[in-house]
């Protein structure tokens, strides 16, 4: 990866924190146009967003951000008034921003004119310019980069300074002599503006005879140590154009009286007889002539206390002793760190196992279980992010959702700030989103519906996040008309999801939305409720090792439960035999083991495979592990084994039979698709202590492979996420 | 001697390209990502050239400028600015403040050195 490369990662980055932020302070401009801070803050990430642009080219990009940011700047100085209709224009600015930004990532071409609309709009806010229909040009530079990026001008000076070797390189260049009167003023010193380099500067174009005028000095009792009092009248002989005098004098024009005067205009044809003998020399060698810059009086222009001493102990590594509050890792370094972290993890839990042979090391060994737990959090803990950076994009869907459906929606959000792995963070945008959609379509009523119902016009969506339980619990809650049990019932018979004559429980029930293929909408909206929906929230979420759960009281509303893990690398797990093998559950699945008596294990009637267990009157089927893996040498009795009862993230609970118990332990997740296949009922593997590794269960895939689930999750057995 | 240059800008971009440039060339580079910063910075190392962005959180350029004249150690530093404006406003508040003078973003990496050697010659 060369320079180029590396800095447009950086800026790519730092664009995707930028539209955040543009995003958010946008939002508040929308409640209150008349945050300031907020205006200065969407100003300030158009204007970054560009200056990032400019460098590497982004043409189409630079103009849009150019023509945006003219009108922010007048909103921000107050020519502009930020009203609704003008904020809202900003919003879908900083959405073609936002594609530019990606068109411009992946190397993508937008259609011709994508942007121009838009940006007609704010030119024509702001009076200026109106958008040239463009299509991007090639980046040709910023493939080639090497010291030199973008040559992009610098306004004249560049100009003047590209134009200069041309003209010192031909044979023509004329000889021109340049009279100058430089009067600085007062405070130009106060700008750190040294005449002597000015002088210099021009000594570097040809040849300098200069004559300082100390007359205006004061005496000593009068002497401003910081003003400036020696003139100046130089004469510069050069073939180096105007341009380049100008230059000399860039940065003091408004800081000095200065005439230029070209004492000998170059003629047109004929080669003109040099007026100096010695050949010009436009580099730093040349010398003065003659009389060398006329010594100042005692020094009075220039007196400058401290400027030469220099820093003592400037090896010292001082480049960092600014504070830094944060610093920027590459996320694959963060990963293969997690890795580490992760195989460390392995290596501990082998070490105790060993250790038991050894009553000595066990302190030791302790203490390294500590430390090994501690290092995995501070690492995770690295790798988290508020939701807020998800959180934050969905008021904005749901103002577009309450124009579109016509319903009033208030969106509450709360729990904003906890943190997450950017992982899950990344994957968890679009259940989110698909998730508000459904709750603001289907959910929520119409507002005279709500009002005939005695319910505030006015629905409402809360969206909340907190950690539970070494997990993540997002729930989105709306108070709308909750599922309709009768109909949903009646639709999955419909659909053969559910046998005409089984008996649901009410939660059943209401998890059956989750399912692949059920939709209830009555018309398709363009909203939600295509039928791809609500189980691709589910297969998104269970990929990420999490899971969908709903609990619905009809008319009063629905709450949506996704849990997720905090990480994707590693999982709380029992360890369970089941003959000569060993499989971990997920902890999080797993809510009692018990050996159940004999009597309480029934098989039912018509179904010799069905299996059931009774538990405090409650019946769950049982899951032979060895049956579904075909493990010859295991404990076929429950009443001799063990049953764990886990649940699903339908709420669907089973007992999976196995030998016994053999501990508990956290476990690094090897993917099983990296490595080796996906295997139906098998979500992942690790290595445990002892260097063996050990399959990772998918309850639900295990229960997809019995005949009893409704097809739960058949069609995508991992039910942890895996991270290799 | 090593100049030393410190550079402020809230963009990482940029303080990347700066330094990249910069230090290609032999200066040795602080960073800084907002004005207040900038001053921290000043407070513990002395530098030959400074080079600030306008806009910034916390503190703005501008201001960055007008505090570090108030300090004796810093009223003969040549100060640039850097910036995407390249509006007369801009440079003439920037001048207001005590910048030396201004350089516009994007800026050529030949003409960035031109110009530090400008107001700092090696």
């Amino acid at each position: 990866m060369n320079e180029m490369d590396q800095f447009k990662q950086t800026y790519f980055t730092e664009c995707e924190e930028l539209l955040a932020d543009l995003e958010e302070h946008l939002l508040t401009l929308e409640e209150d146009g008349s945050d300031v801070e907020a205006l200065h803050a969407v100003f300030r990430a158009i204007h970054s967003i560009k200056g990032g642009a400019g460098a590497f080219g982004f043409d189409r990009l630079v103009t849009f951000a150019h023509t945006f940011e003219t009108t922010l700047d007048l909103m921000r100085e107050g020519a502009l008034d930020t009203t609704p209709e003008n904020v809202e224009l900003a919003v879908k600015a900083s959405d073609i921003l936002s594609d530019l930004v990606q068109a411009a990532q992946n190397d993508e071409d937008l259609e011709d004119n994508y942007e121009v609309e838009i940006g007609n709009e704010l030119a024509k806010l702001s009076g200026g310019e109106v958008l040239p229909p463009v299509a991007d040009g090639e980046d040709d530079f910023d493939d080639d980069f090497d010291l030199d990026f973008t040559p992009v001008a610098v306004g004249e000076a560049a100009a003047a300074q590209a134009e200069a070797p041309a003209a010192a390189d031909g044979d023509e260049a004329p000889m021109r002599t340049y009279s100058i009167s430089f009067v600085p003023h007062a405070n130009m010193l106060a700008r750190a503006n040294e005449p002597l380099l000015i002088l210099r500067e021009l000594k570097e174009l040809g040849t300098v005879i200069a004559k300082g005028d100390a007359s205006n000095v004061p005496g000593l009792d009068a002497l401003e140590p910081e003003d400036a009092y020696i003139s100046w009248t130089i004469e510069v002989i050069t073939s180096a154009p105007r341009e380049a005098i100008d230059e000399a004098f860039e940065f003091v024009v408004d800081d000095c009286d200065l005439t230029i005067s070209v004492d000998q205009e170059p003629e047109a044809e004929p080669a003109p007889a040099p007026v100096v003998e010695e050949p010009p020399a436009p580099q730093a060698t040349a010398t003065l002539r003659k009389e060398p810059v006329e010594e100042p009086a005692p020094k009075a222009d220039a007196p400058k206390p401290n400027a030469k001493e220099k820093p003592k102990g400037g090896d010292k590594k001082t480049a960092a002793a600014g504070k830094a509050s944060s610093v920027r890792v590459d996320l694959d370094k963060m990963d293969r760190m997690v890795n580490m972290v992760g195989e460390l993890v392995i290596t501990q839990a082998m070490l105790v196992q060993q250790g038991e042979k050894y009553p000595d090391m066990v302190r030791g060994l302790e203490s390294l279980t500590q430390h090994t737990r501690e290092l995995q959090d501070s690492v995770m803990a690295m790798r988290a992010q508020p939701v807020k950076s998800v959180f934050s994009r969905m008021p904005r869907l749901v103002r577009e959702l309450s124009s579109i459906t016509n319903k009033k929606i208030n969106l509450v959000m709360t729990g904003e700030n906890t943190e997450i792995d950017k992982t899950v963070i990344e994957q968890l945008g679009d259940p989110l989103t698909h998730m508000i959609r459904n709750a603001a379509d289907h959910g929520l009523e119409s507002p005279e519906e709500r009002v005939q119902l005695g319910k505030p016009e006015e629905g409402t969506i809360h969206l909340s996040a907190e950690h539970r339980g070494g997990r993540i619990v997002i729930e989105i809650m709306d108070d709308g008309r909750g599922i309709n049990r009768d109909k949903v019932m009646q639709k999955a018979i419909e659909k053969g999801m559910v046998q005409p004559n089984a008996t649901l429980t009410e939660e059943e029930i209401d998890n059956l939305i989750l399912l692949p293929g059920f939709s209830t909408a009555e018309q398709v909206s363009n909203l939600s409720g295509r039928g791809v929906g609500m189980d691709v929230v589910l297969r998104n979420i269970q990929n990420l090792g999490g899971r969908v759960g709903m609990r619905s009281s009809p008319g009063k509303g629905s709450v949506f439960t996704m849990t997720l893990p905090l990480t994707l690398a590693v999982l709380d797990g029992m360890i369970v035999g089941c003959g000569h093998q060993t499989f971990v559950l997920p902890l999080a699945n797993i809510i009692e083991s018990l050996r159940p008596h004999p009597n309480d294990v029934n098989i039912m009637a018509g179904d010799p495979n069905k299996v059931v267990l009774s538990i405090r009157g409650e019946y769950i089927q049982l899951i032979y592990l060895h049956r579904r893996l075909k493990i010859p040498d295991a404990i076929h009795d429950p009443s001799k084994g063990l049953v764990v009862v886990v649940e699903t993230e339908g709420g669907n609970k089973v007992g999976i039979v196995v030998d016994e118990i053999l501990g508990q332990q956290q476990v690094v997740i090897k993917s099983l698709e990296d490595n080796y296949h996906p295997i139906d009922g098998i979500a992942a593997a690790t290595i445990l202590g002892d260097g063996k590794v050990a399959l990772i269960l998918d309850v639900a895939g295990l229960m997809g492979m019995s005949s009893f689930a409704p097809a739960a999750s058949a069609d995508q057995p991992q039910q942890q996420g895996a991270v290799g | 001697m090593i100049k030393r240059i410190l550079t402020v800008d809230d963009s990482k971009t940029m303080l990347d390209m700066l330094e990249f440039t910069l230090k290609g060339a032999g200066y040795e580079v602080l960073q800084a990502v907002n004005g207040q910063e900038g001053l921290d910075v000043l407070a513990a190392n002395p530098v030959d050239v400074i080079i600030s962005d306008i806009n910034m959180p916390v503190m703005d350029g501008i201001t960055f400028i007008q505090e570090l004249r108030k300090q004796p150690q810093n009223k003969s530093v040549p100060v640039l600015i850097l910036t995407t404006e390249s509006g007369q406003d801009k440079k003439d508040q920037g001048r207001a403040a005590g910048a030396t003078g201004w350089i516009v973003k994007p800026f050529d990496p030949q003409k960035l050195l031109a110009v530090i050697n400008k107001v700092s010659p090696s």
